[in-house]
């Protein structure tokens, strides 16, 4: 009876569509560096795709909780990061005077915002607003595959698709209409390392790079999560073992 | 005192406050039925989620702001530049799914055994003001990081409140502080979800002192009759509960460090946005059945009595059910009846997880009827038609040998695990 | 009150007496005492100083735009540090002092890595107000260095408590000079 209701539940699950609304397309999955449990951030990408956020996307995209020192954890060195800084002028103050002046940025500064505020991002965007990139990854159905699939899903619209004025079809986002243009053309980079920059291959580093600013954690929570699980299974064998052995004298 | 060293200390404080013989009676030489199986891990399991959500509360609560301009990136420092901040947040967001789950296998435990039948009604009682207390607090807790889900859900359940018949307004203006879920909404949600588990910890420790006065029911449902029918509790219980902690640390570990934000949804890592509503608001999965509840009912009022009703009704349960016989293990009806509901209750949860369109509405009504329908029609019925199986003369008989049918020894497998 | 039946000590010999204890109760309790204090390392370490907080724990400061006689204000770890480019004449004043009529005795070179360059935390050490000096036109006290309104302290120009109820020179911030006219304070 209880087999049969389990099964019965199992092809419920299985039949009917479970929690959000699901994407419009197939999104493109990939094989991301960082999937599963041994799976970490790969720096050489990491560190193109800061390359590509760098040059492009913080054009009109902030990032609200990347610091400078933050560079550090992708293996820039901290007299680079210095120099990466120093490039970047930030507003502090007031002064004695009671000005606010602005100077160039140090490493434990945040990195300046592309716009003052949404409404000024708007005005400069046709009133869409970019959003914030740094937690876009965590904050979105399907992450880095979700990402990665807009980055790359810029096609022709087909034939009778109504686009709207100042929009792109794209194949991923939902409605297939986004009004950013796509930002990613071939060789729109180039990468320090000498890597060739097709359009997969920015999309693909900038979105290992945004999974990497949504949590630049990961690699340490799943390094010390491996010890921990099995520190656990050991504990959890001798609580099993000395269980037993005192409950031999019950029976 | 079995087990506790006898110094002049120990007798020092033991004459003015007799801490050391009331460990021993509650805790060391206390009276345990020897038959328990692995469903009674589940109480202690709970004390230990209460306290590990309320240690890294304490600590989190050093670092978080609860102010709407600041609490969502307090809550991102803390992943990013707190020392193990990232791990602290990920123990108690999924420390409280683990709770619930912990919960609700234990009040589960309570319906297939009969453990709410007296003269365990005031246990059982305590243990609802728990669930209701936890519920609370849980709630509130989802607000604080402030997200577009945290919002939204506070929006969505604080606004149940204008159901209440000519008050309503005023009461969810009180409740919010103001106009709209805002400010001075998170504010006293943050003193109030660090006030609750206090009142939680009170809670339980009532509800244990009940639990001792007439002692812990047995799988087999039947009193305790003598000494060769209990167990010392230490060190029987002590080291089978630390097993089962094991095994619950490691759940959690895994959930903590490999998949911490499969529970929770995206939505909640965009900011809260008052004036964009998110196309699917769901809250945590230990809700869903609960909203599916309160969605079934086309009317707004009737939608939050019958979602409140669904617990308030587990109060007179223990008038509810008629039979004489308290374990589903001598009530063949009632035994299968009980599946029915576990399986009801988890396509209540599915009902809550989607939008309310099309098929989705009609099954949530039918889970939704069924669900009452069990407690009030069918369990008094079951109840008094149901022919129980004949009851063991007692549990040393049926655990140590001697007597029992072929059904008591099959049973039994379980607990000699 | 149901007794329980008798249940005998860990170790199997239910003697009364202190058992030899088995080795798997041993290892058992010796790595839930491991896996207890590795927990809670994570909470106690969260409440030092946060990567935000220690980003900012050193500052670096460029001397160049400090005139000879000019001094300025920086924050270092939240605290105020007096950095003075001091004159010939506050030079020789300093080194002049008979270092043993001091109440918190130190030469003027211990105090300075270039003479010119005076680093001090600008916290008076008596009851921790901020001495004036900074600023032209501020009273400097009867030593040509600092003054605490607060109590009366005076410091002389390489900030030594001269006069009041301070009891030490103001004290030293951990610094380097990073390039000639930086310095790093850490």
């Amino acid at each position: 009876m209880r087999g049969a209701i389990i099964a019965a539940m199992a092809a419920l699950w299985a039949l009917a569509p479970m929690g959000a609304v699901a994407a419009e397309h197939e999104l493109p999955s990939r094989d991301w560096s960082f999937e599963g449990v041994f799976g970490r951030y790969d720096k050489a990408a990491l560190q193109r795709g800061f390359q590509v956020y760098r040059e492009v996307c913080s054009n009109c995209h902030g990032m609200r909780y990347l610091a400078f020192r933050n560079l550090t954890e992708i293996g820039i060195s901290a007299a680079d990061v210095k120099a990466i800084a120093a490039e970047y002028e930030v507003e502090d103050g007031p002064n004695d005077e009671g000005e606010m002046f602005t100077r160039p940025a140090r490493p434990s500064d945040l990195f300046p915002q592309p716009y003052p505020n949404a409404p000024a991002a708007r005005v400069a965007n046709n009133g869409a607003l970019p959003p914030d990139l740094n937690l876009i990854v965590k904050a979105r159905e399907g992450g880095a595959d979700y990402v990665y699939g807009i980055l790359t899903g810029f096609t022709d619209p087909p034939e009778d698709f109504d686009l709207g004025e100042g929009m792109n079809y794209n194949t991923v986002f939902p409605g297939n209409q986004i009004a950013m243009p796509p930002p990613l053309f071939d060789k729109a980079v180039e990468y320090a390392d000498g890597t060739e920059a097709s359009v997969p291959q920015m999309a693909a580093d900038v979105t290992e790079f945004l999974a990497w600013a949504a949590e630049p954690k990961m690699d340490e929570r799943k390094q010390l999560g491996i010890k921990v699980i099995l520190f656990l299974i050991v504990l959890t064998i001798l609580f099993y073992a000395t269980k037993r052995k005192i409950w031999a004298k019950a029976h | 005192m079995s087990q506790i060293p006898q110094n002049r200390i120990v007798q020092w404080i033991e004459y003015r406050l007799p801490i050391f013989s009331f460990m021993d009676h509650h805790l060391i030489d206390y009276p345990t039925p020897r038959n328990l199986n692995y469903w009674w891990n589940f109480g202690s399991l709970a004390g230990i989620a209460l306290v590990i959500q309320i240690v890294t509360g304490i600590v989190l609560a050093m670092q978080y702001v609860p102010n709407s301009d600041l609490a969502f990136d307090s809550v991102e420092r803390i992943m990013r530049d707190v020392n193990f901040g990232w791990l602290l947040r990920y123990l108690h967001l999924n420390g409280s799914s683990m709770f619930f789950a912990v919960v609700y296998i234990h009040i589960f435990r309570g319906l297939y055994y009969g453990s709410y039948k007296s003269p365990r009604e005031l246990l059982w009682w305590l243990g609802l003001v728990i669930l209701l207390l936890m519920m609370a607090t849980a709630f509130m807790g989802y607000v604080l990081p402030w997200g577009q889900m945290s919002y939204w859900a506070a929006t969505v359940i604080t606004n149940l409140f204008t159901a209440i018949p000519a008050v309503g307004e005023s009461v969810t203006r009180w409740l919010w502080g103001g106009f709209v879920v805002g400010n001075a909404t998170l504010n006293r949600f943050f003193s109030l979800h660090y006030l609750l588990p206090f009142v939680i910890v009170g809670a339980v420790v009532v509800h244990l002192w009940a639990l001792h006065v007439h002692k812990s029911n047995n799988p087999l449902g039947i009193d305790l009759k003598g000494p060769r029918d209990t167990l010392p509790f230490h060190p029987y219980y002590t080291t089978k509960d630390l097993f089962g902690l094991g095994v619950f640390l490691l759940v959690l570990a895994l959930f903590v460090f490999f998949a911490p934000d499969e529970l929770a949804s995206s939505d909640n890592y965009i900011p809260a946005n008052p004036l964009v509503t998110p196309t699917h608001i769901v809250p945590e999965w230990y809700f869903l059945p609960f909203y599916a509840i309160l969605r079934a009912i086309p009317d707004k009022l009737g939608g939050v009595v019958a979602m409140f009703g669904s617990i308030l009704i587990l109060f007179v349960l223990p008038w509810l059910d008629t039979s004489k016989v308290r374990s589903a293990r001598f009530r063949p009806i009632y035994k299968q009846i009980f599946w029915l509901l576990v399986v009801d209750t988890i396509i209540l949860g599915w009902v809550g997880a989607n939008p309310p369109e099309g098929n989705m509405i009609l099954i949530g009504r039918l889970a939704t009827a069924y669900y009452f329908l069990h407690f009030l029609v069918i369990m008094p019925l079951v109840g008094k038609l149901e022919r129980p199986r004949p009851l063991p003369e007692s549990i040393a008989t049926s655990v140590l040998g001697g007597g029992g049918a072929a059904a008591e020894a099959a049973a039994n497998k379980m607990e000699k695990a | 009150m149901a007794e329980t039946a008798p249940a005998g000590g860990p170790g199997g010999i239910d003697d009364g007496t202190e058992t030899r204890r088995d080795f798997l109760y041993l290892a058992t309790g010796a790595v839930t005492v491991v896996g207890a204090a590795a927990a809670v390392w994570p909470l106690i370490d969260s409440m030092n100083p946060s990567a935000d907080v220690l980003a900012l724990s050193s500052t670096e400061v460029d001397l160049a735009p400090v005139a000879v006689g000019q001094s300025i204000t920086v924050v270092w770890r939240g605290k105020p540090i007096f950095v003075r480019h001091r004159t010939e004449k506050e030079i020789e004043e300093a080194r002049a002092v008979d270092v043993s009529t001091l109440r918190d005795p130190a030469t003027d070179a211990e105090r300075v890595q270039k003479p010119e360059w005076l680093v001090v935390i600008g916290i008076c050490t008596h009851l921790g107000c901020i001495p004036l000096g900074q600023k032209p036109g501020d009273p400097r006290g009867d030593y040509d260095g600092w003054f605490c309104p607060c109590h009366g302290s005076h410091y002389d120009s390489a900030a030594r408590i001269r006069k009041g109820p301070a009891p030490k020179n103001l004290y030293l911030p951990p610094y380097a000079f990073v390039e000639d006219e930086v310095i790093k304070i850490v």
